[in-house]
This record gives C-alpha cells, sequence and structure tokens, in this order.
C-alpha cells in the first residue's frame, strides 16, 4: 500500500547506465544450435545437483542432464534473483537432456529440481570475463528476448506432454490419462500469456463447457477431462485427441515465433494471477479433475518468469517494488507449499474455506504488487 | 477520460464536499450557546446540513456514532493476515488519509481516479465521481483478536494493552451465529445517504489492505432503524415498528458521557477514552410468520402500537413508558413485550443504537432473508448490550428473530489534527 509513496519519491528517469547480467546477442541461445559449445555434465538425482565445474568463462555452454534419481526433474541456471537464463524441463528418470546457455559475466546458480517444484538443490556458478553494460532501453529489449527463451522450454514440455496425454486418450488408458492431465496442463498455463495472443486457438485448446457460441463444439482438454472424470469412458474421444494435439502444434509454432513486449510482459504477469484467482481459487478451471492446484502452480511461475525477465530492468527504475515482488511471490509459494501431495497438489474440492482464503489474501497482495510493474515499464 | 480536463481539485464534488464543510462550521459556531458542547456542537451542527454534505472527519469522537444516522450502510470486519506491525501502522495512517479525503467528497488517493498514469491502476475506483459527500462518515474499531489471537500469541504487542471490557460477547440463549460472519480484527463501519458513496469508500479501503488485511465478513444495510438526533423523525424496521424512539440522542450529552464515551479513568482509558465499544449483531427476522400474526400479537410482542409508536396505554409516540400502567386490570404493556423487558427502567442500562435494515436475497425457500444488522454503542459491552442483551431472555419477540452474528470492537476516539491517525494512541501509546 505504500507503494505510490514510494513511487511518487523515485527520480523519474534513471538515466543511468547499468550494470546486468544480461547479454544483448543471446537471441537464439536456447533455440539455435552453437556447434563450438563445450558440454558440461549434469548429474541429477533425488538429493544432488552434480555440475561438472563452478567456474566458467563468458560463452556459450551446453549442459548435459542426466536424471539419475527416481522422479521426474527440471534443470535450472538463474541470474540474480531468480531470473532464468535457461531451464530444461520434464527429464524423467533415465533420461538426458540437452541445454544450450549463453553466459555473460556474472554470478549465477545451477537447481535442480526433482519432483518439479520448490527452490530445488543449488550450487553457485561464477562465470568471468567481460561484462556486458544495458542502458534501460537494453535491458527492456532484452527483456522479450529472454521471456521468449523461456516461452520456447514451456513450448516444447507442452507438445511432449499433450504428446503423451492424447496417447493415453487414444489408447483408452484413462488412468495413464488422468495422470498426465495436469502434468500437460502445467506448461500450457505457464504460458497462458503468450497463448491467449492467437484468441481463437486459446478457446479451442482451454475452454470451459459453457464457454461456447451457439452450435461451437466443446473441445480441447476440458472436453477430455470432463470425460475422464465424469464417465470414465473416453471411447469416443478419440477425434478430440487428435484435434487438441494438432491445435497445440499450432500455437507452439506460433508462439515459437513471437515475441513479447515488455509492457504484454507486464500485463502478462498480471493476468496469470487474475486467473488464479478468477479460475483456480475457486475450482472453476478444473472442474471435474479438481486438479486446479497444478495450475495454480504453473500460472504463479509464469507470472514470475515474466516479472524476472523484466528484473535487470526494473531493479535500476524501482528496487522496492522489486523486493516487494519478490517476498509476495515467496510469500504466495509458502502458502501453496502446504498443499504439496507427492509430486501432485491437494485436490480442490479437499480445500477448505479457510485455506482457500488463505490462497486468495497472498494472491491479491502479490496481484497488487506486480499491477504496479506495467507504470514502472512504461515509464521509459 | 473528461477529469483531465478539469482543472485539479475543484471538480463539482470537491466543491460540494466543501461547502458541506464550510456551511456546517458556521452552524456549529452559531448554534453551540451554552447547550451543546464539544464535540456534540459539531457533530449537531452536521445534522443541520443537507443530506448531500459532508461531516467533519475529525474531531474528540470518532464521526458515525452519534452523527445523525444516515441512510445507508457498508459494514465490513477483517482479519490481519501480517504478523509485522509496522505494516499494519502503515495501513492504519493510509486509511487515515483515503478516509479524510473520501469524507470530504474527495477521491480515495492524492491523484484520483482519472487522473494517474496511464499504465497504473488508478488511485480511486472512480464509482463516485460526480457524487457530493453524502454525508459519509468512515468509523474504525480494533475486534478482541487484534489484541491477542484465539489461541493466546501476541502479534503486535498489544495485549498488554487490551481494556478489560474488550471480549468476546457471551453466548446468549437462541443465539445461532455463524462463525463465518461473526468476530474479526477490525472493523469499518462506513454510512452515507448514498449506498454508492458508502460502497465505495469501503471498497477503496479494502484495496488498500491487499497484503495487510482480508475481509473476513460484510454487511449491507438500508433505510436507518434508529434516530440518533432530536432533529430526526424515528424511522421503521421490516417489522414495521417505530424503532429507537427512545434511543439515546447526541443532545442529550450527559447520557453520552455516562452510556456511550469510554472516560479517562475506565480501563484502556490511555488510548480509548473518547472512543466506545461497537456490538454488532445480525439479527434476521422471521418476515413471514410475523407478517401473518394478527395485529393485536405484533402490539403485545412490541409493547408499542404500530401505528404511532405510542407505549401501549399511552397516546403519542413519544409518551413515557409507564410499565406499570393498568387498563383492564391488566399491565397495559405486557411484561414480555420486547418495550417492557428493553426499557431503562428495567434493563438498568441504556445504549446508542444505530442499526440498518437488510436483505440479503431470499433463503432458497422464498423467504427473504432479512432483517436488522444491530449496531450498538456503549462505553461497556458488559454493562450495555449484554446486560441489555440478558434481560431479554423472556421476550415475546424472540419468536421472530435469530441472531446469527455477533462481534465487539473497541472504537478509539476521533482523529485530532492533520497528523493524527486511526489508533495512535494505541499503537504508539
Amino acid at each position: 500500500m505504500s507503494l505510490r509513496n514510494r513511487r511518487a519519491a523515485l527520480a523519474p528517469a534513471l538515466a543511468l547506465v547499468v550494470l546486468t547480467a544480461a547479454c544483448g546477442e543471446s537471441d537464439d541461445a536456447a533455440g539455435g544450435s552453437s556447434p563450438a559449445a563445450e558440454t558440461i555434465p549434469v548429474a541429477a538425482s533425488d538429493d544432488a545437483c552434480d555440475v561438472g565445474t563452478a567456474e566458467l568463462e563468458a560463452g556459450t555452454y551446453e549442459f548435459e542432464v542426466t536424471n539419475g534419481g527416481s522422479t521426474t526433474t527440471e534443470f535450472y541456471v538463474y541470474a540474480e534473483g531468480d531470473r532464468v537464463m535457461a531451464e530444461a524441463e520434464n527429464i524423467a528418470p533415465e533420461q538426458s537432456r540437452p541445454l544450450l546457455v549463453e553466459l555473460p559475466a556474472g554470478e549465477y546458480e545451477t537447481a535442480c529440481k526433482p519432483g518439479m517444484t520448490g527452490d530445488g538443490i543449488r550450487n553457485p556458478l561464477t562465470v568471468t570475463g567481460d561484462s556486458e553494460r544495458l542502458s534501460e532501453d537494453e535491458s527492456l529489449a532484452q527483456a522479450g528476448t529472454d521471456y521468449q527463451r523461456y516461452v520456447r522450454s514451456q513450448t516444447a514440455a507442452l507438445l511432449e506432454q499433450t504428446t503423451a496425454f492424447t496417447g493415453a486418450v487414444t489408447a483408452g488408458d484413462v488412468e495413464r490419462a488422468k495422470a498426465l492431465y495436469p502434468v500437460a496442463r502445467t506448461y500450457w498455463e505457464r504460458i497462458e500469456p503468450v497463448a491467449e495472443i492467437f484468441g481463437d486457438l486459446d478457446p479451442l485448446i482451454d475452454g470451459r463447457e459453457g464457454d461456447q457460441e451457439e452450435g461451437q463444439d466443446f473441445t480441447g482438454f476440458h472436453r477430455i477431462e470432463k470425460a475422464l472424470w465424469e464417465t470414465g469412458d473416453v471411447s469416443g474421444m478419440g477425434p478430440y485427441a487428435d484435434k487438441l494435439l494438432t491445435d497445440v502444434q499450432r500455437i507452439v509454432e506460433l508462439a515459437d515465433g513471437t515475441t513479447l513486449e515488455p509492457l504484454q510482459l507486464a500485463n502478462g504477469a498480471k493476468a496469470l494471477l487474475d486467473e488464479v484467482a478468477t479460475g483456480k481459487i475457486t475450482g472453476e478451471e478444473d472442474r471435474y479433475s479438481h486438479t486446479d492446484l497444478w495450475d495454480f502452480a504453473a500460472n504463479l511461475e509464469g507470472s514470475q518468469a515474466a516479472v524476472q525477465a523484466l528484473r535487470p530492468y526494473l531493479e535500476e527504475a524501482d528496487p522496492e517494488l522489486v523486493a516487494e515482488i519478490d517476498e509476495r511471490f515467496a510469500a504466495t509459494e509458502t502458502e501453496l507449499r502446504q498443499y504439496r501431495a507427492g509430486d501432485g497438489w491437494v485436490l480442490h474440492d479437499q480445500l477448505t474455506q479457510e485455506q482457500l482464503r488463505g490462497l486468495s489474501d497472498s494472491v491479491t497482495a502479490l496481484t497488487a504488487s506486480v499491477s504496479e510493474v506495467a507504470a514502472v515499464v512504461a515509464d521509459r | 477520460m473528461s477529469g483531465q480536463e478539469e482543472p485539479t481539485g475543484v471538480s463539482r464534488r470537491r466543491l460540494f464536499g466543501w461547502m458541506g464543510a464550510g456551511t456546517a462550521g458556521v452552524l456549529a459556531a452559531g448554534a453551540t450557546g451554552g447547550l451543546i458542547g464539544r464535540a456534540t456542537a459539531v457533530e449537531t451542527a452536521a445534522s443541520s446540513a443537507g443530506p448531500d454534505d459532508a461531516v467533519p472527519f475529525t474531531g474528540a469522537h470518532q464521526a458515525g456514532i452519534v452523527t445523525p444516522a444516515q441512510d445507508r450502510l457498508h459494514f465490513v470486519a477483517l482479519d490481519v493476515i501480517t504478523d509485522d506491525r509496522d505494516e499494519l501502522v502503515e495501513l492504519l495512517r493510509t486509511w487515515t488519509d483515503a478516509a479524510r479525503r473520501m469524507t470530504a467528497g474527495r477521491d480515495a488517493g492524492p491523484v484520483g481516479a482519472v487522473d494517474g498514469e496511464r499504465y497504473a491502476p488508478p488511485d480511486d475506483t472512480g464509482e463516485a465521481l460526480g457524487l457530493p459527500a453524502s454525508g459519509l462518515t468512515l468509523t474504525i474499531g480494533f475486534g478482541p483478536t487484534l489484541f491477542e489471537t484465539v489461541d493466546g500469541g501476541d502479534r503486535f504487542g498489544l495485549a498488554a494493552r487490551r481494556p478489560a471490557p474488550l471480549v468476546e460477547l457471551p453466548a446468549f440463549a437462541g443465539d445461532q451465529l455463524d462463525p463465518a460472519i461473526s468476530g474479526g480484527d477490525l472493523c469499518i463501519q462506513a454510512c452515507a445517504n448514498d449506498p454508492q458513496v458508502a460502497v465505495h469508500a469501503v471498497r477503496n479501503l479494502v484495496r488498500l489492505g491487499a497484503g495487510v488485511v482480508s475481509v473476513r465478513w460484510s454487511q449491507l444495510g438500508f433505510g436507518r432503524t434508529s434516530s440518533t438526533s432530536t432533529g430526526q423523525a424515528t424511522p421503521r424496521n421490516l417489522f414495521g415498528f417505530k424503532d429507537g424512539t427512545n434511543n439515546l440522542k447526541a443532545e442529550n450529552e450527559q447520557a453520552l458521557d455516562r452510556f456511550v464515551w469510554v472516560a479517562d479513568g475506565d480501563s484502556g482509558g490511555d488510548w480509548l477514552a473518547g472512543g466506545s465499544y461497537l456490538v454488532a449483531r445480525r439479527i434476521r427476522m422471521l418476515i413471514e410468520p410475523w407478517d401473518t400474526a394478527t395485529l393485536d400479537e405484533q402490539h403485545r410482542t412490541i409493547g408499542r402500537t404500530k401505528g404511532t409508536g405510542a407505549p401501549l396505554g399511552q397516546r403519542a409516540e413519544f409518551d413515557p413508558v409507564d410499565v406499570t400502567k393498568q387498563v383492564d386490570g391488566e399491565f397495559a404493556i405486557p411484561e414480555t413485550s420486547h418495550v417492557f423487558l428493553a426499557h431503562p427502567s428495567n434493563s438498568g442500562t441504556a445504549i446508542l443504537r444505530r442499526g440498518y435494515s437488510f436483505v440479503d436475497g431470499s433463503d432458497g425457500l422464498g423467504r427473504l432473508d432479512a432483517g436488522l444488522f444491530f449496531i450498538a454503542y456503549q462505553r461497556d459491552p458488559a454493562t450495555g448490550f449484554v446486560q441489555v442483551q440478558r434481560n431479554l431472555r423472556r421476550d415475546a419477540l424472540n419468536e421472530y428473530v435469530r441472531h446469527t452474528s455477533s462481534a465487539v470492537f473497541a472504537c478509539p476516539p476521533g482523529v485530532r489534527g492533520d497528523g493524527d491517525w486511526w489508533g495512535r494512541a494505541l499503537f504508539t501509546g
């Protein structure tokens, strides 16, 4: 509530050239192929994350992540303030995954997340060499690129998981399909600000029953969710599974080629929190499976990723706001983590009104802070 | 974006606010005489102002207690969700600033609903743009759980400062309380002559409280059910009867000092003197059984006539309640009637009632979910509401009412000057 007073006290424009860990030339770090990249092995397990080295020269590297643990894991390279430089999603036990990342000089952390949740197992990583100096304009321009890298890591996992999910549906494997449903949706829910740009595809993939216009078929994740949980009969779901996969393929292609503007990132970060408040806390999103907390967690992570992409700029323009946002993301995660159950989450219909109110309060506070980001970005 | 074309600070609405305040000041100066003193002078003067005018926010007592009851209510109870005392204090300061502005008919924030940055959320929500101050009062109260949590925790270092009378109300026979709409760490009573102005005020204060407080429950009310000034006609409640005929009135300063205002020597008087305790009870009226009761039954249940409001056996509304008077060998006012049992001559005390009617839609069985949102102010709940309510055990009216919520709050004294804020003496004393 003190933000306005504080913001008013800030100098209107910070013309400082800032020191940042980001780099202006990493356009295609994750997606492109750089043949000269040195490979660094990462041995991930349930309780360790052994990275081949703790010190590097600035440059482009390929981390080869091998999951020797018993649960699915993720691997991240974080810059200061948990800004994601690169991440590898959804690495099943026994699997390996390469991850290409360009690292300018700076202090980083690597993290493995067995069970795909929490802060993960962290190790410091120091990169030496010349640091790039970016102006505020440059760091804002960099934000879109950074976020695009995040989107691409998510779309790759989305495609993979949707393929597995629809495959299980087509094969009539109800139990497997039920297990995969919230996992596939996680990657979808993390990048919804991008998905929503493609207005006609979003409702086909994620429309809820009753959202359709007259004469329009009810398709997508929730159509199959209804069959899985209401009747357990997916014999008629083949065409819906095929269509879902086709629609996801199309949106992935479109999303991968889209770079969001800084203001879109700011608004997207807030829109994801609104999704939590209006769809997940109410249990409207996954009304048959009640797996709303998977989507909640994913929206929260997606919102944080969008804010983190803007972080180098925000830290110069309004450090107090960044501190408050960090604190409130952490508070919301703490609130949510109480409902962790195994590799997943407690079902929405098992939460009490008091528990839902606790979640709602933390999201309300976080949204109030994140809603201030757009104006800071627009100040440029 | 029409607001951008207006010169800063002189919107029509703001002008209304200033005119209101100015008028009130002039009348106060002229009307004081030897009859009325201190804050009541200001409050009473405000009553001479029109329904659109502003009620002064500052004074010895908070506005909204003896202020002539406005027509509309939005009441909200909140829980504090932070353990950080500084955050709470900062919110109380922020709230005080916003309340100062809104009660004067201005926007909640310094910039306003439509003059802010394009990409920032506005610092006012806008639905009161163009509306006058409408007699808005905002009254804050602190609940027992602010001082000490249910399990004995002292979150804000206030446990030692809790006044002895500030405890949850005891259970009363026939209570059907819903905990979800009872209690609360804080409350804000917003009263205005325009419901949109009251709702606007609560909405903006809640918005400013994100991360610090969480709404526990809230209640809308329409149609004041009590007069708090001799200048007001006695209104009717949803039973169709005049309510509050014998209420304490702003003009009776001695009675207010005795029954409403906490005094210096009272428990907690170091920060609460000049304040008062607020008791809130959502009383559902069983409308349909009442509507099928005979007029005679209704008269005997209340103890007054429905038409004039006169005590049974008397002629006019303000004729004295004579509990000894007999007609045809029977007491004129039945011993189980509401008036007989609640009247100061039998309850031995007096409270200042400030309730509102409510209709929260229907109950799914086709019956109105309606009643009286009862609010009373007193110097000590034990010798105020609790004493009155205990005496109502045999009240014939109980057949037609159900108490569904309960809450008690200590309302600090008024905000004094420009630098003062709600609860300052509690948090800094």
